[in-house]
């Protein structure tokens, strides 16, 4: 019974735990440099620096495991909730809480960012200053996955920002293209959520229940809708619509709002493309499908052949640029915009299958696209080049690595047994059976993006992997080291893993998918 | 048991990948050989005694199945980890482990000394793996698990010599035309559920509820007659789709002939024997969806045809004989769908299993010459190795005679069943029958020619090696001096198994005009659609199912016998007119179009790959993404940039302008409102 209501009282504050664990790492990291500064050799004290964050790290990992223990699979609504008043005046609450469509992305996050830790072990300057970079980005990113009070989401939403901006222009790969990439980042994503703080407001005041709480402003939506009454004035439903959807739309991005991806990937460090490219793209889907699909049901049916047509634009868009790239992480940037823009068409296809299949499809490109980086982190740090043409037999070299990488690349291409495949096909299928104008046109055309995505990928493949060892420096080359193995391999297996077994995923998501597609559905009656 | 037959190879796969390396050549050996001999074994008692004394199900076939777990469940949609033997899937499932057993025990002695022993082994396991599933899986979703896998072997084993870049651009080509089929397989996933809300091959019992499979289902809708254009033509032609790229049928043939860089064994087992015939596996088990539409049979019926006749005429050209042994394969797929969309899947899958045997054999038996002559691929560089090479002469020989349909060999049965069944035909308008009979013949007579050249330039003659450079460019330059000698036992004996099953593979399949009771076609037949006679062509015309047309009347029997004397004399006719042409003047200069292959690669590199390519790089790249939505970007930033400045005037730092600036601002404001 004691050991119930230990659990039971633990469960209350789990959530907060998870969330500032890492920012109390970035806080213990500076004390420690306060205290022990000048007494140690610079290299001993970076790396101390280093294993503080990196401990911190997977601990808050090792917590949010036990939000599988705690969760509660057959619940569609929120649990290990925790809501206490915040901002009496406005009515904000400290509301935290995970459901089937969050619960993963958190532990996305905390899986991600020991990874990208351990990748970027070594960088070359501001080794303190990085780590806890890395740190507060965590806890910014978990913050917007489990806040459900729209101000606190905000609060997050934009705090995610500053950390990533700074991990682009000043640990970024290129000194004289770092600043610029970072600066266009910033202003992208700032004017995105600048859009949706107005839309906030907005809804704030119109819902009229003087909350900034999600459940709550959904509940007030879907119960007006029954009844049959308007929640917002006609003429600003569109644009309130708009204001959230910039926000959220520039984030995943969506094709035209992609100008800023491919320099802040290329130019961000590794450690800063995993977490834009594996997490930080999903928040803006992830909000797509708790703000726009439930707060404006009519108005996200209405665009939905226009936002589809755009993602699958994207995606065909994405792999054709792909396909004729030499940069190995401007590849994966465009690979990336095609693989997310998969993820937005079956969001507004808005049927089970297809939102079942982009929450999936996030979760495995968050996967892929992480490890992808990784793996060309792990080649360039060696060669000091990103250029394809650079390497060739790698695979003669590096046989392990070798491995590795084909499997995230087939993982990528949506090969079956291995992640990737799982999402795509509920995703295509999901769009093809969808009520949406045109949604057959969109499936079939976003085939064609999974198609074109063996062209680059093998491409890659070939080009790096295999051929005759032509370059010298190339027959120098060592396999994964200890550090690498222990970053690369846990990707890999999950690959595996989430390929063979999506249902232990889909089980803890199903309720809550249902619930967001009820809500898109419920403007029909 | 069933999960068991392809669970062992697969676990031989990872042994062997992962602990081969250092465990050596013969640890790999015997667990990638005893891995797919248990699953042999497996395969073969779970045909003889857990399929044939099942008693049949209410619709008339055997079925066992297996529950492994619910691999995906998403709303309606179900996908389960299951497998299922009927007869359908026993016939391929037997072929697939007894040819792969021989193929992997004849690769201990190809591969032997081979840096890449373990890898070799590890793939080869993995694909029988792939391969079992693909024709045990129970429904469309775990099929393409298999489809796409064996794809996967079949990519690391073109690729296998990593370090030769044609091997790896063979590899790459096989992998992404064969990615252009999925597209229609996965579209006809998309199309056939939104239609039966199941993608199931057997009916399952959700709860209470009992959900018929997708092919009870199609059987209900009504047969759309040629010129309809509804809902099952569409679906059967995105399957037929995926099936010509997998099985290499026109126009996505072109990656078979390259995928001959991979070693000799996996052109045989992958790339002639079984992953090619996968096509014919995906038809024949949606042959209830090809039946009800006219349409889609007619086009499979003349894309067979044609593609039977087209790489028939490049085999008789080529001079490397694993190239020609390549675009026999084309040819013979080509074949086996013109057979089923005749409406005789029978007799289509009759061939793909006597394929398998002399075909799979020929290809072994042609990797022995290649080992025999130090890699040397040319026939022009052969010549005269019988007296070097008497095992393999023997075997090539049955094989040869088996596939230009020698009298009584398998070859001849199968082939002889397919001329029959397409002359016959009800379900193709009849000139067109009768047109693509002759067509067929055509084939048969080039086959039994090519092939006859290619064991006269291989066997017979002058030695036309070690006799320097006779000015046919690539001669062996390598190697000064060769002496071809025979391969070594684990070699041999394959070979010999395999001979004996071309000779004597086709007893089964005995017709009943020649006093046979044709086993195979009874065995088969219940799990099979017939196909419909031929309907009118107007458009709209709709009939409904007429199920089992009468069996073939015994008059039949005397046009039945002067169609097999027909075949016999074309396979004859075929060898004797090879053998004078070659025998006479060996290295006879073939027609340019037909040594370049039509041309058909450098055609799709300059109408469809470049193009593509070049606008994806200085379109898409370098104009709209860089210099428009990119330059847009920037543009809007300088402008506010530059607005920016212009704006600095105003920030005089001087109380009296702000104020003055603010009122000015006021007023606005208050104008608006007051005026709105």
């Amino acid at each position: 019974m004691a050991n119930r209501f230990l659990l039971n009282s633990m469960q209350v504050y789990l959530l907060t735990i998870i969330l500032f664990l890492p920012l109390v790492g970035a806080v213990a990291m500076w004390m420690h440099s306060y205290f022990w500064l000048h007494r140690l050799p610079i290299e001993q004290l970076r790396n101390q620096y280093r294993w503080i964050a990196l401990s911190f790290s997977v601990v808050t990992f090792l917590l949010s495991l036990l939000l599988i223990f705690y969760f509660q699979p057959q619940l569609s609504g929120l649990q290990i909730e925790i809501n206490v008043p915040w901002i009496e005046s406005l009515g904000a609450h400290y509301h935290l809480g995970v459901d089937g469509v969050s619960l993963w992305l958190v532990l996305l996050t905390t899986f991600l960012m020991p990874i990208s830790m351990l990748v970027t072990w070594i960088v070359p300057h501001n080794v303190r200053a990085y780590l806890s970079t890395l740190l507060l980005l965590e806890t910014a990113i978990i913050g917007v996955f489990v806040a459900q009070d729209m101000l606190l989401f905000y609060l997050f939403f934009e705090l995610t920002i500053i950390p990533a901006g700074f991990l682009i222009g000043v640990w970024g790969a290129e000194r004289e293209r770092r600043v610029p990439a970072a600066v266009k980042f910033f202003t992208f994503t700032i004017v995105g959520s600048l859009f949706m703080l107005v839309g906030i407001i907005g809804v704030y005041y119109y819902a009229g229940a003087g909350t900034f709480d999600l459940v709550e402003l959904t509940r007030t939506v879907s119960q007006a809708r029954a009844t049959g009454k308007q929640v917002f004035p006609a003429h600003l439903e569109f644009w309130l619509w708009l204001a959230f959807a910039l926000g959220f739309l520039v984030k995943v991005p969506l094709w035209p709002l992609h100008a800023w991806l491919p320099d802040a990937y290329v130019q961000a460090p590794t450690s800063g493309s995993i977490m834009m490219a594996g997490v930080m793209a999903k928040m803006g889907a992830y909000g797509l499908m708790r703000f726009n699909l439930p707060l404006f049901p009519e108005v996200s049916t209405k665009v939905a052949p226009y936002v589809m047509a755009l993602a699958v634009i994207g995606t065909i868009y994405g792999a054709l640029i792909a396909t004729v790239q030499n940069d190995l992480k401007r590849l994966v940037a465009y690979s990336s915009l095609s693989h997310l823009g998969l993820v937005v068409l079956g969001i507004f296809a808005a049927t089970e299958l297809s939102l079942q299949g982009s929450l999936y499809q996030m979760l495995n490109h968050g996967l892929s696209t992480g490890a992808m980086f990784v793996c060309v982190a792990l080649i360039s740090q060696r060669r000091q080049t990103r250029e394809m043409s650079e390497f060739g037999g790698v695979a003669g070299q590096m046989p392990g690595y070798s491995t590795a990488f084909m499997i995230v690349a087939f993982s990528s291409l949506g090969l079956p047994l291995l992640s990737g495949f799982i999402g795509e096909i509920l995703i295509l299928i999901g769009t093809f059976t969808s009520t949406v104008p045109f949604a057959k046109v969109f499936a079939v055309l976003g085939t064609t993006g999974v198609v074109l995505s063996a062209v680059y990928i093998l491409r890659k493949m070939q080009i790096v992997l295999f051929g005759a060892t032509t370059k010298e420096e190339n027959k120098q080359l060592y396999d994964l080291t200890r550090r690498e193995r222990i970053a690369l391999i846990p990707m890999v297996v999950m690959a595996v893993v989430m390929g063979i077994t999506p249902m232990i995923f889909i089980r803890a998501t199903k309720a809550s998918i249902n619930q967001v597609r009820e809500a898109v559905a419920a403007r029909i009656r | 048991m069933l999960k068991w037959i392809t669970f062992a190879p697969l676990i031989g796969a990872v042994l062997c990948g992962f602990f081969g390396k250092k465990l050596g050549e013969k640890f790999v050996s015997i667990v990638g050989c005893a891995s797919v001999g248990i699953s042999t074994v497996l395969a073969f008692l779970a045909f003889f005694t857990q399929l044939l004394p099942k008693a049949p199900d209410a619709d008339g076939v055997r079925r066992v199945t297996d529950f492994f777990f619910t691999w995906i469940e998403v709303g309606n949609f179900r996908s389960d980890f299951a497998y299922l033997l009927d007869p359908l899937s026993g016939v391929f499932l037997l072929f697939i482990t007894g040819v792969g057993l021989l193929i992997h025990i004849y690769s201990v002695g190809y591969m032997h000394g081979d840096s890449g022993f373990y890898r070799f082994f590890a793939y080869l396991n993995l694909f029988m793996f792939m391969m079992l599933t693909l024709v045990l899986g129970d429904n469309l979703l775990v099929l393409f698990v298999g489809w796409e896998g064996v794809g996967l072997c079949s990519y690391l084993l073109i690729g296998y010599y990593i370090e030769r870049q044609e091997a790896g651009d063979a590899a790459k080509k096989a992998f992404i035309v064969n990615r252009i089929g999925d597209f229609g397989y996965s579209i006809g996933v998309m199309v056939a559920f939104t239609l039966f809300t199941s993608i199931s091959f057997v009916d399952k019992t959700v709860g209470d509820k009992v959900i018929p499979s997708l092919l009870t289902q199609a059987a209900e809708k009504p047969i759309e007659a040629v010129g309809v254009w509804g809902v099952m033509t569409v679906i059967a032609l995105l399957l037929f789709v995926g099936a010509c790229g997998k099985s290499a049928q026109v126009p996505l043939f072109v990656w078979l002939p390259d995928a001959m860089a991979g070693p000799t064994p996996v052109s045989a087992l992958i790339h002639a024997a079984t992953m090619v015939t996968a096509g014919l596996y995906l038809t024949a088990r949606c042959s209830v969806i090809f039946t009800h539409s006219q349409t889609a049979m007619l086009i499979v019926a003349v894309i067979g045809a044609f593609t039977a006749m087209f790489a028939a005429t490049i085999g008789i050209a080529q001079n490397d004989i694993k190239k020609v042994l390549a675009y026999s394969t084309v040819s013979q797929l080509g074949y086996m769908f013109l057979a089923c969309g005749a409406g005789a899947f029978t007799a289509g899958i009759f061939h793909v299993m006597t394929h398998a045997f002399f075909k799979a054999l020929l290809f072994l038996g042609a990797g022995s010459v290649i080992h025999g002559m130090h890699d040397e691929q040319d026939l022009r560089h052969m010549g005269g190795l019988k007296k070097y090479m008497p095992i393999t002469f023997a075997t090539m020989v049955a094989g040869w005679l088996a596939i230009s349909g020698f009298p009584l060999l398998s070859g001849f049965f199968s082939k002889d069943e397919i001329l029959w069944q397409i002359w016959s035909s009800t379900s193709l308008p009849t000139g067109l029958a009768k047109t693509l009979w002759v067509l067929a013949v055509a084939t048969a007579l080039l086959t039994a020619i090519y092939m006859t050249r290619l064991m006269v330039l291989a066997f017979w003659g002058k030695e036309r090696f070690n006799t320097g450079h006779d000015g046919h460019g690539t001669s062996a330059k390598g190697h000064p001096v060769v002496h071809p000698h025979e391969s070594p036992k684990v070699m041999w004996i394959p070979l010999v198994i395999l001979a004996a099953l071309s000779v004597g593979g086709g007893y089964i399949g005995v017709p009943a005009a020649w006093g046979g009771s044709n086993h195979f076609e009874h065995f088969l037949e219940p799990v099979l659609a017939k196909a419909a006679p031929a309907m009118a062509g107007a458009p709209g015309a709709v009939t409904t199912v007429t199920n089992h047309t009468s069996e073939a009347a015994p008059h039949d029997f005397l046009t039945e016998r002067i169609f097999t004397i027909i075949s016999v004399i074309v396979a004859l006719a075929g060898i004797g007119l090879g053998w004078i042409m070659f025998t006479t003047q060996p290295l006879r200069r073939m027609p340019k179009l037909l040594e370049n292959k039509y041309y058909v690669d450098e055609i799709y590199d300059t109408a469809i790959i470049n193009p593509v390519i070049g606008t994806a790089r200085n379109v898409l790249w370098h104009i709209l993404d860089v210099k428009i939505i990119d330059g847009t970007v920037n543009g809007i930033a300088r402008a506010f940039g530059e607005t920016g400045g212009a704006m600095r005037f105003l920030q005089t730092g001087l109380a009296r302008s702000y104020a003055a600036i603010m009122l000015i601002g006021a007023i606005v404001l208050i104008l608006y409102f007051t005026l709105r």
